[in-house]
């Protein structure tokens, strides 16, 4: 017997280690893992072909830089058929912030639907049930949306979400706009927030990896004072930035917003540059760098 | 005794399947007692049993929060039950607390039903907002002193008293008025500007002026105890705008010799509450803002990006250097923010922060029947300008001044060129 199945044969059958995979299987697993494209091809690239499922990205910046645009842009390419390349899942959309409007949700969902038909018009060809899921309204009846007012709340409605994706197994991606929100403004105990911000993560990563959808958690940017100077950085604190597996920082550099790639554990840092149109996150492209009207 | 027998009775789907309408039930679940939830009368029983000991250890336990933010085994310790028996029942508070689920669809269909944005009659901002100031949701208004945006609100509250017919929501305003700028000779001066064939009745413009209620708290404890008031009023009359105007007057005059840490912490509550009141009653809230100058120091970039050096000229310096002075905290909770700033001679309103526009910038001047734009076509503003506040320096007025001149509410210069009604 060699090695290699003599080794598989001590562990995967008996359960002696249980719940242990070897890094063979996580790799094919991996490999076969879809992504969900964020709508710019050169910030795909960057996050190695999409946002990853099976795992929590925190995705931090400034006010007005599109935080909310992404989340949204997510909700809805996440509902990409499995024909055309995507998932064909749902999305959960948690705003603790209100700052979901449906109707640029609908445009955005107008926008990629224009743009499947554009691009993939001749997969679509075979397959016949298409037309009536390529509808806007069908897209957002997609989305479950929650919308919290309290830190109670925030905490209930993750619990919740346990017994939420037992019933609706479609669920590939939440959202969550912004996990700050509550968290800056009702908690004086801070020592208590970094437990229940602690809590959470774990939670939300547990749901990541049982039910193979992605998490995505938006947050806002604090100062702190480095080594002489201000500098900007996501809020929450130190304890906190270690809940996520992967951080994507969103800024401006110069007149165009960028994507940078803050910690990952398999991608290396980069930068790249995406713009925000009227049909949602797309490339930035050299001809067309003025943002358009919509 | 009575809310536990009906306890038992009360099925998990039912909780879900229910459609709750009004946002004011699951906020309002979420604040309930734990007696009052319909648990289990034997879980229920005893989170009110340890109530008396639970006080003294981490307060009151009977309230939700409590029961979430604990650890289990805090929990398990707590109350002498077993940690299955502990999860059950945090399960079912989570479930209770958490808000109803909504479609995106079904919220698409709820707001296509009824008007939601108040048309603020400049074409230009109206497309750039898609329809106006919109309902349910917090807009600011930030600018230096004396640029125009006491006279935008003026023109917002008369346009919001029209009657339907005239373009306007027909209702009552509340107007808070911090800093003593709300002239209702201005007021009826628009008016007749603007609508001159509706003002020309007599009653009219009692009528329409009588529909708008100013309040001036003067403290930061009156404006909390007026907006507990706003609350009931809305309710019961038929409010349709509230304008907070200025809300750095009221939260930064209170705290000079504080600590920072208190400074936050004094807006948080009339920042949540006016968010939380905006979204429960579907109603256009209007807040103003002042700027403060920057520090050289706080030329903000995140430390990944290389630092630029800081061998700007001066003047640039002086002319670029104003923020907010609520702070980034402030920047984030609000919906719409529009900048009013002056440069090269104009004054904009420049929309920074919209979930429906890209950054425009639109050109104005302040007339007699209030603020209208130069151009319908707004100018793009790219990159970091979105977010700066431009501010005239000709007039040469040293930075400190001018920043301190919002409760000045006439100021004159006299220069070489004769005398220039600055501020009015």
């Amino acid at each position: 017997m060699s090695e290699t199945s003599r080794f598989r044969s001590l562990e995967g059958g008996h359960g002696a280690l249980k719940g242990a995979q070897t890094a063979w299987d996580m790799l094919s697993e991996e490999q076969m893992q879809k992504h969900i494209t964020t709508g710019c091809e050169e910030l795909d690239a960057i996050l190695g072909g999409g946002i990853h499922c099976k795992e929590v990205t925190e995705v931090g910046g400034v006010p007005g830089i599109g935080k909310t645009q992404l989340g949204i842009q997510l909700a809805v390419n996440v509902q990409i058929p499995v024909e055309c390349g995507g998932l064909g899942g749902k999305a959960i959309y948690i705003d603790t912030e209100g700052s979901f409007m449906v109707e640029r949700a609908h445009q955005i969902a107008e926008g990629c639907i224009s743009d499947l038909l554009d691009n993939t018009a001749h997969r679509l060809k075979d397959f016949p049930a298409c037309p009536e899921i390529l509808q806007p309204n069908s897209f957002l009846a997609n989305i479950f949306y929650f919308r919290i007012c309290s830190y109670t709340e925030q905490i209930a409605t993750i619990n919740y979400l346990e017994k939420f994706l037992e019933e609706q197994k479609d669920v590939k991606i939440i959202v969550v706009d912004s996990i700050t929100f509550h968290f800056r403004q009702d908690f004086d105990d801070l020592a208590l927030r970094t437990r229940v911000l602690g809590g959470m993560s774990l939670k939300l990563m547990r749901f990541a990896k049982k039910y193979s959808l992605a998490v995505v958690l938006l947050n806002q940017v604090t100062t702190k004072f480095v080594e002489g100077s201000f500098h900007l950085t996501l809020a929450l604190g130190d304890t906190w930035s270690h809940a996520c597996t992967n951080r994507i920082i969103l800024y401006w550099n110069g007149n165009d917003r960028h994507a940078y790639i803050d910690k990952s554990p398999s991608l290396r840092s980069a930068t790249a540059p995406f713009l925000i149109t009227g049909k949602g996150i797309r490339n930035a492209t050299s001809h067309c760098k003025r943002v358009r009207m919509m | 005794s009575k809310v536990l027998e009906e306890a038992g009775s009360l099925e998990p789907s039912d909780v879900k399947t229910k459609r709750q309408p009004a946002a004011a039930t699951a906020a309002a679940m979420s604040n309930k007692l734990i007696s009052e939830m319909g648990l289990p009368a034997s879980i229920a029983n005893v989170f009110a049993a340890r109530n008396g000991f639970s006080r003294c250890y981490c307060g009151l336990l009977p309230l939700p929060q409590d029961a979430l933010s604990l650890p289990e085994f805090d929990l398990v310790a707590l109350l002498g039950l077993d940690l299955d028996q502990v999860r059950s029942a945090v399960a079912r508070i989570s479930e209770i607390a958490c808000p109803p689920c909504r479609t995106a669809l079904s919220l698409l269909e709820d707001r296509a039903r009824s008007a939601c944005h108040l048309p603020t009659c400049l074409r230009g901002l109206d497309d750039a907002l898609r329809g106006g100031i919109p309902f349910g949701a917090l807009t600011e208004l930030v600018g230096p002193s004396g640029i125009g945006k006491t006279q935008f609100c003026l023109k917002l509250a008369l346009l919001a008293a029209l009657p339907t017919c005239y373009g306007g929501l027909n209702g009552r305003i509340i107007y808070m008025d911090t800093e003593s700028k709300f002239s209702s000779s201005r007021l009826i001066e628009i008016g007749k500007s603007s609508f001159p064939h509706i003002f020309q009745s007599e009653g009219m413009a009692q009528e329409m002026a009588g529909r708008i209620v100013v309040l001036r708290p003067l403290s930061l404890s009156e404006f909390t105890e007026s907006l507990q008031q706003i609350k009931l009023m809305i309710l019961q009359h038929d409010v349709k705008l509230l304008i907070v105007d200025s809300m750095a007057a009221i939260l930064l005059g209170e705290n000079e010799r504080s600590t920072t840490v208190q400074k936050q912490h004094s807006w948080r509550w009339p920042l949540s509450f006016l968010k939380s009141l905006a979204e429960f009653s579907q109603i256009p809230i209007v807040v103003t803002n002042q700027v403060r100058s920057q520090n050289n120091d706080e030329v903000f970039h995140y430390s990944f990006q290389a630092q630029k050096n800081d061998t700007g000229k001066t003047s640039e310096r002086l002319e670029s250097h104003l923020t907010a002075a609520l702070g980034i905290q402030w920047a984030h909770a609000v919906t719409i923010r529009l900048i009013f700033e002056a440069h090269s001679g104009q004054r904009f309103i420049k929309v920074s922060k919209s979930p429906t526009s890209p950054a425009v910038a639109f050109p104005f001047v302040v007339e007699s029947s209030g603020i209208s734009l130069l151009s319908h076509d707004g100018l793009e503003v790219m990159g970091a300008e979105i977010c700066t506040i431009h501010c005239q320096d000709d007039l040469k007025i040293g930075m400190a001044l001018l920043c301190s001149m919002a409760p000045i509410s006439q100021l004159l210069t006299f220069s070489a060129e004769g005398l220039t009604i600055f501020k009015d």
